[in-house]
């Protein structure tokens, strides 16, 4: 049936076999990720394509003729880590960058982690915008470390003093005799020093010397995503390849009783069923088969905790939780918000809600997965966010040594937290240990991860100010009610306004719903909430809401600065045209934003249209300035999608939508005519930027609306039904 | 199982699959052309986006009997000889992909574009493009792009 299939997985080599197998010389890489000892590099010959790259640490590795391959160690899923990482490598090796090749590195966090997660300990992670802020320390070492050997080796080679060499553009210098030596003709003369100084702050880079960070740098991968060579996790065809999906129904952890066995494993290409306590796992020669014996299943669901759950009605129960004497989980607590309140001279308190959302990352969710036939091994080819350290749960399930599990990351289709859970790879090392040794492909169709989805919590904010007779907000708390912790608790806190008085705190609820991760995990919600509440007290006050912002963040001079750009780009004091309004609002998530926003709203049909976006952010150093545009942008119509279109909700426990017809993610025709980002000048580390602007969006929008109508809407997403019920209040 | 012959990309493959079998699986699991792909399989989000006889088509909702009756087939791999066609240089220069799951399928959307109307309006594309949603949110660009291709060709 499959008429010429050949192996697309990566062939040859891993580098591991290769740093083990390279011309029989007995090599080793320390936790520094130094090589002790070089490679016999004058022994090219009979040696495949992979040797012939002479390594220089076990971040890089050099040609003769000067091709640099630099090994990123993060996943790409858009963000650009592809690019930035080894930039900054780049940089501090003065490597030629038009002959830089980007690889992913091995998953080995010993050597290719960074502590910038959890001081102490090496971990690989792509989550929470973090990569670049983590690895800025580690990339610029490991690439000043390189450039280190390759000054050594050449000072040795003409017996000069190190300290009268320097390097330019992949090559070393003798400035006093004129002597010049590319990298790669330096290959064969490579030598590891004896001692390898520790590389501190002060042997890199200034700023003001970057060549490359900060410049206008195409991302590396890009070409190969215009002609379809790129290569995801669903991409991977292997000979002998069987197909597998789960049916997973949309109660979630509801258990099925299989009815109809006998007629399944009937079915043209069936090869097996695998059970799990919350699904039926299908396997067949090919994919049509596969989805249509699932077609055919028929299950009767248990009952779940989700059993009787109504989303929309929730609500109102969480409201009687808001109002209860007992406090929550303190998140912050700063001064005494009771007092602020018995001295002031106006209260305002205010209910902010907002519904469940899907991830949609646009590559379902997949994995390939083959285990040895005597079980003992396995090769997994997968896009995922999270670190080899578990290797993603798979040795649990083969119950072997996780250095017995390979892992090969492919490109993400998408992350957005979703494939920082290991679900997906777990259900097929379930199924490929059953089916070893066949590789297995299992895909999550559309439906399952829709109905089967992890969703950022629903939640509701009840958020109480105090303002003195001076006008002074001088009591602000914000109490979360929702499932999953820090999953609706992350961005309540305002660390950048002045307020004396503060309160965060968060109450649980539970409800059987699976939830994760979603883009910006709480600060979606709770930025909406207090960015919301602060114009409401403006409006109420009479006072402008940059002005209120100016006062409040006084004190915080890089936030500020933020604030007063935007205001100027966005010409926030100038006139806007008939029947629109702008709306700010200020987001940080690592990095520092303030979005301000232009919207119009159709009277009739309630649908609100956003014209413009700006942005003005502080996000420290930026390495890639036109990556962090396009993160911005991203993140505005992500945003944008979220609060005008995106739903979930639950009946009876059941997830009510299944594909994009019944849950929309904003196209084209909805776009702003301009999203328009300025970066602010900083010598500070750099800072994550892909979680920023997407929860600028709820409030900055919201924000517009009562500048524009005089009417709230508190409740995301801003559905035409809940935009005319806010018109007629 | 019967067998189809397909006309894609100036090649004739053969296939034996059961009828009904969307074409999307076919380009993708059996002949490895996995550059178009597959996200909502309801025709909804136009990720599988590829030309029929010049014109996009939705690859997950193409029964194979429907398109091996000498349809001419055109997928990423074939728009271009060396992935420069206009549209793919305007990609590379407005630096458009994020994680570029969907780009192929907005490729060969807007390059349907250009060939019908080549000078198009904003709204225009914005109409065109619709169909073929972006998670990452990549619009703004993907608009830049075929207003740069627009300008900078003859189609
Ligand atoms: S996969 Fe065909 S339109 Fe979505
Ligand atoms: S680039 Fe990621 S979905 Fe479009």
């Amino acid at each position: 049936m499959k008429n010429h299939l050949k192996t697309i997985p990566e062939k040859g080599f891993t580098r591991r076999e290769f740093l083990k197998s390279s011309s029989g010389v007995a090599l080793f890489i320390g936790v520094s990720g130094l090589l002790p000892q070089m490679i016999s590099c004058k022994d090219t010959k009979g040696i495949k394509e992979q040797l012939e790259k002479h390594e220089i640490t076990a971040w890089v590795q050099i040609t003769e003729d000067g091709e640099i391959t630099i090994f990123n160690p993060a996943a790409e899923m858009g963000q650009g880590s592809m690019t930035a990482l080894p930039l900054l490598f780049a940089e501090e090796m003065d490597a030629d960058w038009s002959r830089v090749k980007v690889e992913f590195s091995p998953q080995e966090s010993a050597i290719y982690g960074s502590e910038g997660w959890v001081p102490g300990s090496k971990l690989m992670f792509t989550v929470g915008s973090r990569t670049t802020k983590s690895y800025y320390p580690v990339m610029r070492k490991a690439g000043a470390e390189a450039r280190y050997i390759l000054r050594h080796s050449a000072a040795e080679l003409w017996g000069v003093p190190l300290s009268e060499t320097s390097t330019k553009n992949s090559e070393v210098i003798h400035e006093v005799s004129g002597k010049k030596l590319g990298y790669g003709e330096l290959v064969p003369h490579l030598k590891l020093p004896e001692n390898m100084p520790d590389i501190s702050e002060s042997d890199l880079k200034k700023q003001k010397d970057f060549q490359l960070v900060g410049k206008y740098i195409p991302r590396t991968e890009i070409p190969s995503k215009t002609d379809g060579s790129a290569q995801f996790a669903i991409d991977i065809l292997m000979p002998e390849m069987v197909y597998a999906v789960l049916e997973r129904g949309n109660l979630h952890g509801a258990t099925p009783t299989l009815l109809n066995e006998v007629e399944i494993l009937a079915q043209d290409g069936v090869l097996q069923l695998v059970p799990f306590d919350y699904a039926v796992g299908i396997v067949a020669k090919s994919l049509e088969q596969v989805l249509q014996a699932k077609k055919l299943l028929k299950i009767e669901w248990s009952e779940s905790q989700a059993t009787g759950f109504n989303s929309q009605e929730v609500y109102t129960s969480y409201e009687n939780i808001a109002g209860q004497g007992k406090k929550g989980r303190i998140i912050n607590e700063m001064g005494s918000v009771e007092n602020a309140a018995r001295s002031a001279s106006k209260s305002y308190t205010a209910d902010f809600k907002n519904d469940y959302v899907y991830h949609a990352q646009m590559e379902p969710l997949n994995a390939i997965i083959q285990v040895a036939e005597d079980g003992q091994s396995a090769e997994v080819w997968v896009g995922s966010q999270q670190g080899p350290d578990t290797k993603l749960g798979v040795p649990d399930i083969l119950g072997i040594a996780p250095e017995k599990v390979n892992v090969h990351l492919q490109y993400l289709g998408g992350g957005f937290g979703r494939r920082s859970m290991n679900d997906f790879v777990e259900e097929c090392a379930e199924i490929a240990k059953v089916m070893a040794p066949k590789p297995v492909k299992l895909i999550w169709t559309r439906e399952d991860d829709v109905g089967y989805g992890a969703f950022r919590p629903l939640s509701l904010q009840r958020l109480k100010a105090s303002v003195d007779n001076t006008g002074n907000i001088t009591g602000f708390s914000h109490c979360v009610i929702g499932d999953g912790g820090h999953l609706v608790a992350s961005g309540a806190r305002n660390d950048h306004y002045n307020i004396p008085n503060q309160l965060v705190e968060w109450r649980s609820a539970s409800h059987g719903v699976r939830l994760k991760h979603w883009r910006a995990v709480g600060h979606g919600p709770n930025k909406f909430a207090i960015e919301s509440m602060l114009d409401e007290i403006a409006y109420q006050q009479n006072m402008d809401p940059v002005a209120l912002r100016r006062k409040l963040m006084a004190d915080s001079p890089r936030a500020l600065a933020t604030l007063e750009k935007v205001a100027e780009i966005s010409d926030w004091n100038g006139p806007t045209k008939e029947g629109r309004a702008k709306g700010v609002s200020f987001v940080e998530h690592g990095s520092l934003g303030t979005g301000v926003c232009e919207i119009s709203v159709d009277q009739n049909t309630g649908k609100i249209k956003v014209h413009h976006f700006w942005i003005a952010l502080d996000a420290g150093i930026v390495v890639q300035p036109d990556n962090v545009k396009a993160q911005m942008e991203g993140g505005v119509i992500m945003g944008m999608s979220s609060v005008l279109k995106e739903q979930i909700t639950i009946k009876d426990g059941r997830v009510q939508q299944s594909n994009y017809h019944n849950y929309p993610l904003l196209r084209m025709e909805d776009i702003p005519d301009s999203i328009e980002t300025v970066l602010i000048d900083s010598n500070e580390i750099p800072e994550g930027v892909g979680e920023t602007a997407t929860p600028m969006v709820a409030g900055a929008i919201a924000n517009a609306f009562l500048k524009l109508t005089g009417k709230r809407l508190r409740h995301i997403p801003f559905t035409s039904e809940r935009v005319l019920a806010a018109l007629n209040s | 199982m019967p067998t189809y012959s397909l006309r894609i990309n100036t090649e004739i493959y053969e296939v034996t699959v059961p009828e009904g079998t969307p074409l999307l699986w076919v380009l993708r699991e059996h002949l490895e052309l996995t550059g178009t792909k597959y996200s909502c399989g309801i025709a909804q989000c136009g990720t599988c986006t590829i030309h029929v006889d010049g014109r996009p088509a939705k690859a997950c909702v193409l029964p194979i009997e429907g398109v091996a009756n000498g349809e001419e087939i055109k997928t990423i791999e074939g728009l271009s000889e060396s992935a420069d066609h206009p549209v793919q240089k305007a990609w590379i220069e407005e630096q458009v992909p994020q994680c570029g799951y969907c780009q192929s399928g907005q490729i060969m959307q807007a390059a349907a574009l250009l060939k019908q109307n080549p000078n198009p309006s904003r709204e225009e594309i914005k109409r065109y493009m619709s169909p073929v949603m972006c998670r990452c949110g990549t619009y703004i660009r993907i608009l830049k792009a075929i207003e740069r291709a627009s300008e900078t060709t003859n189609l």
